[in-house]
């Protein structure tokens, strides 16, 4: 078949084109020329190559913060996912509770994050907040200022109440999916409750649980208002996650080179490990089908 | 096995029903025999599936009682009926392999696993899925999938009675066939007391003893498929049954004669008066096109559908079908319509009224 040719429909692409260049492109080649450059001030930069990253990868200030960062993700994920999921199963699934329950869930994630920091900033001091205070009565020794594991379970904590409604509500719409007829069925088997969840509620539940790890665990490998407004990284810098780290260390020092190289490494870092995690998954899930 | 008593059953879906409307089920009072199987037959949301869910159990009636051979059961637990049923939509564990979804019910019940082994090999032959035993359900076609949802109500032996919801709705043609015969010879095999909800009358003929026809959350006749054909109870089941159904002719009934338009026809009994809607009722395949005698017709158009002809033809504003043999020829003389006065039925407001003996 003769095939119109008409090389202005590259104009059509020109729209995406500049939009994902302003919105990504240029910004993360700014910091690409960042990385591989060194300056005395005075605007002026020459060559470095790779020494950025070389002395980054050197560097124990970095791994100690991908330490932290992997386990506070690791935690949060291992708390959300499974509360997450009891939450969506013990929610009703008809008549006005509904909304209601959705209403309330849906609240924590309509906080803007600095004011979800500084709420739990408050709520955890000793003098005035109605934890930290309550705490304190009651004998507990509670200190997130001073006490570094007193600092973890409050920013883990906040992190949950922040962000375990969004694992229930992606759960519940996964359960809500299900038809009737799967819990008849199950019924009339004589299925027990735990062989429902095994073998119905479960498997249906995956996709969108695969997307609620994967959201939840950018998002958390990503944090920093939240615990830079509680903590500020410390005490010392025992909960400084890698992008409070980062911003140390470019806007607190200025020192934009490496902070450029550890930005380009942080983004491949989650890069990779989303990659790696979705595609263990899908291949999960065609490995049962 | 068992025999299924409905007493005074009604269910309405709302929470305080008022008028006879409100019930999605009419007040119902009928004997399941044991071992029969029944179909359960009418259009979309007449209320078949609600009844059928009220008897496994998923479903707890507004009123009545349910017996199961004169134990009543009315509150009790589906898994207490003991009911295998199988939906309109194929329900399959997915993560599950072919072999544990049909062992499932069996191991549910704690039984042993030797029999296990053996139940699940003898009912994949049966749905002929033997190959398939031991791939995961998830990959598999509708087809399959309801064919494994069939084999999982039919593993258990000793079931009360065997629940099928349109069960065949997502089976290739071919497939239907098979799958409606096999239940048969199950049934014949086994004798369980076999009840099977569908809207496609072919499917209800074909595969059961008795025909419940259901119209508006009422039952109107229950019958083999020859009392359905012969003489339905209610215009409904004349119309719904049979291809094309049956004609209903508004009609002035005066002793042994029917008077329509002016002309007459003979009924096979003699009527009193009668009082409200009244129309005969006669099907396609007892009424003969002629050139002579008759009531006059004007034929609109001839169906050949290979075994049979239909006629379409207008009598009196109305249209009126005919079922004329494969051979028959149809003249542009043929005018007249007369009908086999054995099998005119009198209908009264819907319902079929039977004359005096003649």
């Amino acid at each position: 078949m003769e095939k119109t040719v008409n090389q202005k429909a590259w104009f059509l692409v020109l729209p995406v084109l500049v939009l994902v260049a302003f919105s990504a492109v240029i910004p993360l080649m700014t910091v690409v020329n960042y990385s591989v450059q060194d300056t005395f001030g005075n605007n002026q930069f020459f060559w470095a190559g790779l020494e950025w990253f070389k002395e980054m990868l050197r560097d124990d200030r970095m791994w100690d913060a991908l330490g932290r960062q992997l386990m506070f993700s690791g935690i949060i994920l291992l708390i959300q996912i499974p509360l997450g999921v009891f939450i969506a199963l013990n929610m009703p699934k008809s008549g006005f509770w509904v909304s209601f329950c959705l209403v309330v869930m849906s609240l924590p994630l309509l906080i803007p994050w600095n004011v979800v920091g500084t709420i739990w900033q408050i709520f955890g001091r000793v003098d005035i907040g109605l934890l930290g205070h309550t705490l304190a009565a009651i004998g507990v020794d509670y200190n997130y200022t001073s006490d570094p594991f007193a600092a973890w379970v409050t920013i883990i904590v906040m992190d949950v109440w922040h962000w375990t409604s969004l694992v229930a509500l992606l759960a519940y719409a996964g359960l809500k999916s299900i038809p009737d007829a799967y819990y008849q069925a199950a019924k009339i088997d004589q299925a027990s409750r735990w062989a429902v969840f095994r073998y119905i509620e479960l498997p249906k539940m995956m996709g969108v649980l695969m997307i609620a790890i994967l959201l939840r665990f950018m998002d958390s490998f990503m944090i920093y208002t939240e615990p830079f407004v509680v903590t500020g990284g410390g005490p010392g810098s025992t909960t400084t996650m890698l992008s409070i780290d980062l911003v140390k260390m470019a806007l607190g020092q200025f020192d934009l080179g490496p902070a450029a190289a550890f930005s380009i490494m942080y983004f491949l870092t989650i890069l990779l490990i989303s990659w790696v995690f979705y595609t263990v998954m899908t291949n999960l899930e065609k490995r049962e089908g | 096995m068992a025999k299924i008593t409905l007493d005074n059953l009604a269910h309405s879906y709302l929470p305080s029903p008022k008028g006879e409307d409100d019930f999605a089920l009419k007040e119902l009072n009928h004997d399941w025999a044991d071992g029969e199987a029944y179909a359960l037959l009418g259009a979309s949301g007449c209320g078949k599936s609600t009844l059928l869910n009220i008897i496994s159990g998923l479903l707890h009636p507004s009123q009545g009682r349910i017996l199961f051979d004169d134990v009543d059961v009315t509150h009790a637990s589906t898994a207490d009926r003991n009911i295998a049923q199988v939906f309109q939509f194929p329900v399959v564990y997915d993560t599950m392999t072919v072999r544990d979804n049909l062992a499932f019910p069996l191991k549910n019940r704690g039984a042993r696993p030797q029999y296990i082994a053996d139940r699940v090999q003898q009912i994949a032959q049966m749905i002929g899925m033997e190959a398939e035993l031991g791939k995961r359900a998830r990959g598999l076609t509708a087809d399959a999938k309801q064919k494994i949802s069939l084999g999982r109500g039919m593993v258990r032996e000793d079931v009360n009675a065997l629940l099928f919801d349109e069960p065949l709705t997502v089976i290739d043609p071919h497939m239907k066939w098979e799958l409606r015969t096999q239940l048969k010879s199950l049934h014949h095999e086994f004798g369980h007391t076999m009840i099977y909800v569908t809207h496609d009358q072919t499917e209800a003929l074909t595969f059961a003893d008795k025909v419940v026809v259901m119209y508006d959350g009422r039952v109107v006749q229950i019958g083999t498929p020859q009392e359905l054909f012969e003489r339905p109870e209610h215009t409904f089941v004349g119309y719904f049954i049979g291809s094309p159904g049956m004609n209903v002719i508004p009609a002035a009934i005066d002793g042994q004669m029917a008077n329509i338009h002016g002309a007459t026809v003979a009924l096979p009994q003699a009527y009193d008066a009668l009082d409200g809607k009244v129309e005969i009722g006669v099907r396609p395949e007892f009424v003969t096109l002629t050139e002579g005698e008759g009531l006059p017709v004007k034929v609109r158009r001839v169906e050949d559908v290979g075994r049979h002809k239909i006629v379409r033809a207008d009598l009196f504003g109305s249209e009126i079908n005919i079922v004329a043999g494969e051979d028959t020829s149809i003249s542009p003389d043929m005018t007249r319509v007369t009908f086999d006065p054995a099998h005119v039925n009198v209908y009264v407001n819907d319902w079929r009224r039977a004359g005096k003996a003649a």
